[in-house]
C-alpha cells in the first residue's frame, strides 16, 4: 500500500478542502473522519452562503459539499471513514478507533481539522429531553428529515439563531419565538428580516429562566433582562413550546491538538482556547496544521480558504510545490480570506487571527 | 414528525421500510437512518434515565458527542442513536445509567 504522506483529521469544509489541495499538487493524502460520510454540516446548510463570486456566494452549502467530495475524488484523495482519532502521540502517531479494533498510524504531516461543538447554556430545566443545540436541530430536519418537536422557542440571534429557525419554519415547524439576552441581534440583518417577515419576533434584551415539564419540555418561562443580565420582575412569560433549540455559540474542538501539546491561546474573538498557527496554519509544532473551526470559529467559507492554505503548506514542506509557486498560491487564497474577513464579525476574526501571528514572533 | 416534502430539499427519498423493537413495543424507521431519527419521528423523547436521579435524557447535540441519546441496543449499552443506523429487527431499550464502574442495565430489570 502507498504510503500516507498527509493524514486530515475531519473530512468537513476544511479537511476536505485542504485535502483537495495537497493531493493537487501530488501528495498521498487520507482524510480520516468519524462518520459515515464526509462532508462535515456542510450537508445541513441548505442556505446560500454569503461572499463574493469567488466564495461561490448564492451557492447553498450543501452544493458546496457535493462539489468538494467531487473534487477530493477526482485528485486522489483517499477517505478512512466511521474511525475516530482519539490520540496524538510523539512522532505524529495517530492513534485509531475503527469498529472494535484499534490502530496506529503515523504520517510526516498531519492536518487536524476537527470542527467545533456546540456550546451549551444551563438553566433549571436545560437537561430535559427537547432542549437540544440549533445545530442538532439542523441535522435533524435537513438530514434525518424529522421534526424534533411541535412548537420551539430558539436561544440566540446570532447566525445560527436566525437560519435555524428559518430552515424550522421551511420544514413545516413552528417557533414561537427567538429570545436574545444582549439588546441587539448579532446574526446578519437579511437573515433577521427573513425570521421577522414570516411572523417570528426576535426578543432582544431577553433570555430563557427555565425549562418546565413532567418527562420533556412542555413550556418554556422567559424574561426580559436588565443591562446587568438580571431577569426584570414582572416580565415574566410562559411559552407553549415543547422544543427549546440552544443557539449561544461553538467552541474548537481542540482535544486533539492539545493532546499533540499544540500551543493555545485564548481568544474571544475565535471561539475561546485556539490552538495558535503561523499563517501557514502550521500550529507550534513542525508538521502539524490546523484548519477551520479549530483555528477560530468563523464559517464554512474561511474554513475552506484555510484548509487550501494549509494543504498548500504540507505540498510545499513535503517538496512537491516549489517555494515560489506555493507563495503565489497562498497570496490569492490570502486574498480572499481578506475579503471573506470585513463587516463586524470579520474585523474582530482578522485581529484575532494577527493576536497568533505576534504571539509567534515573542516566542 | 417526518418531513416528506420540503421547497429546498425536495421530496424524502427514504430506504426500505423496517421495524424496531423499542422496549417491547414495534416501530416504523427506514433502513439508513439512524434510531435517533426513528424515535423521534415516532414521537419518543426520552432515550434514557440518569443513574443517580433517575432524570429523563434525549437528543441533545445528534452528533455523537453528547452522549445524551445512548440507549441499549441489541443487548450492548452505551449506544450513540444519533450515529447508529437503525436495522430491520433491531431491539433496542430505554437505558439507565449506573454509577461509574457498573454495568448498566435496562429500564425493566431497574424496576423488578
Amino acid at each position: 500500500m502507498e504510503k500516507t504522506e498527509i493524514f486530515v483529521v475531519g473530512g468537513g469544509a476544511a479537511g476536505m478542502a485542504a485535502a483537495i489541495e495537497a493531493a493537487r499538487a501530488g501528495a498521498k493524502v487520507t482524510v480520516i473522519d468519524e462518520n459515515e460520510r464526509p462532508g462535515g454540516q456542510l450537508f445541513k446548510q441548505i442556505h446560500k452562503f454569503f461572499g463574493s463570486g469567488v466564495h461561490r456566494a448564492g451557492t447553498r452549502g450543501m452544493q458546496i459539499g457535493r462539489d468538494l467530495l467531487k473534487e477530493a475524488r477526482e485528485a486522489g484523495v483517499k477517505t478512512r471513514l466511521n474511525t475516530v482519532v482519539y490520540g496524538i502521540y510523539p512522532g505524529k502517531r495517530l492513534g485509531l478507533v475503527c469498529g472494535d479494533h484499534t490502530e496506529e498510524l503515523t504520517s510526516p504531516i498531519i492536518i487536524l481539522a476537527t470542527g467545533a461543538s456546540e456550546n451549551a447554556l444551563a438553566f433549571p430545566g436545560w437537561t430535559l429531553p427537547g432542549v437540544m443545540g440549533a445545530g442538532a436541530t439542523q441535522t435533524l430536519i435537513n438530514i434525518n428529515r424529522v421534526l424534533p418537536g411541535r412548537q420551539a422557542l430558539m436561544v440566540g440571534a446570532g447566525n445560527v439563531g436566525l437560519i435555524v429557525t428559518y430552515q424550522l419554519l421551511q420544514a413545516g415547524g413552528d417557533v414561537a419565538a427567538i429570545v436574545e439576552a444582549l439588546p441587539y441581534i448579532g446574526g446578519y440583518g437579511v437573515h433577521a428580516s427573513k425570521v421577522r417577515r414570516a411572523g417570528v419576533s426576535i426578543l432582544t434584551s431577553h433570555m430563557v429562566l427555565r425549562a418546565e415539564g413532567n418527562e420533556s419540555v412542555e413550556r418554556a418561562v422567559i424574561a426580559q433582562v436588565d443591562e446587568k443580565w438580571q431577569p426584570v420582575a414582572g416580565t415574566e412569560e410562559v411559552l407553549e413550546v415543547d422544543t427549546i433549540c440552544l443557539a449561544v455559540g461553538l467552541s474548537p474542538l481542540a482535544e486533539l491538538a492539545w493532546i499533540a501539546g499544540c500551543q493555545f491561546s485564548y481568544l474571544p474573538a475565535l471561539g475561546g482556547w485556539v490552538p495558535v498557527h503561523d499563517e501557514n496554519m502550521e500550529s507550534s509544532l513542525q508538521g502539524i496544521y490546523v484548519a477551520g473551526d479549530l483555528a477560530g470559529i468563523e464559517e464554512a467559507s474561511t474554513a475552506m480558504e484555510e484548509g487550501r492554505l494549509a494543504g498548500l503548506s504540507a505540498a510545499e514542506a513535503l517538496g512537491y510545490l516549489s517555494h515560489e509557486v506555493a507563495e503565489t498560491r497562498k497570496i490569492e487564497v490570502q486574498e480572499r480570506l481578506a475579503a471573506l474577513r470585513i463587516g463586524s464579525f470579520g474585523d474582530g476574526w482578522a485581529m484575532a487571527k494577527k493576536e497568533f501571528l505576534r504571539a509567534r514572533c515573542e516566542k | 414528525m417526518r418531513i416528506e416534502d420540503h421547497p429546498i430539499l425536495g421530496k424524502a427519498e427514504r430506504g426500505k421500510r423496517i421495524t424496531l423493537n423499542v422496549d417491547g413495543e414495534a416501530v416504523a424507521a427506514f433502513e439508513g437512518e439512524n434510531i435517533a431519527a426513528a424515535l423521534i419521528a415516532s414521537g419518543r423523547r426520552v432515550f434514557r434515565y440518569t443513574a443517580k436521579r433517575m432524570e429523563p435524557r434525549g437528543v441533545f447535540c445528534a452528533l455523537g458527542r453528547c452522549t445524551d441519546c445512548v440507549m441499549i441496543v441489541d443487548g450492548q449499552p452505551d449506544v450513540r442513536t444519533c450515529v447508529t443506523p437503525a436495522r430491520d429487527g433491531m431491539v433496542i431499550q430505554t437505558q439507565v445509567s449506573r454509577r461509574e464502574g457498573e454495568a448498566t442495565h435496562d429500564l425493566e430489570k431497574e424496576k423488578d
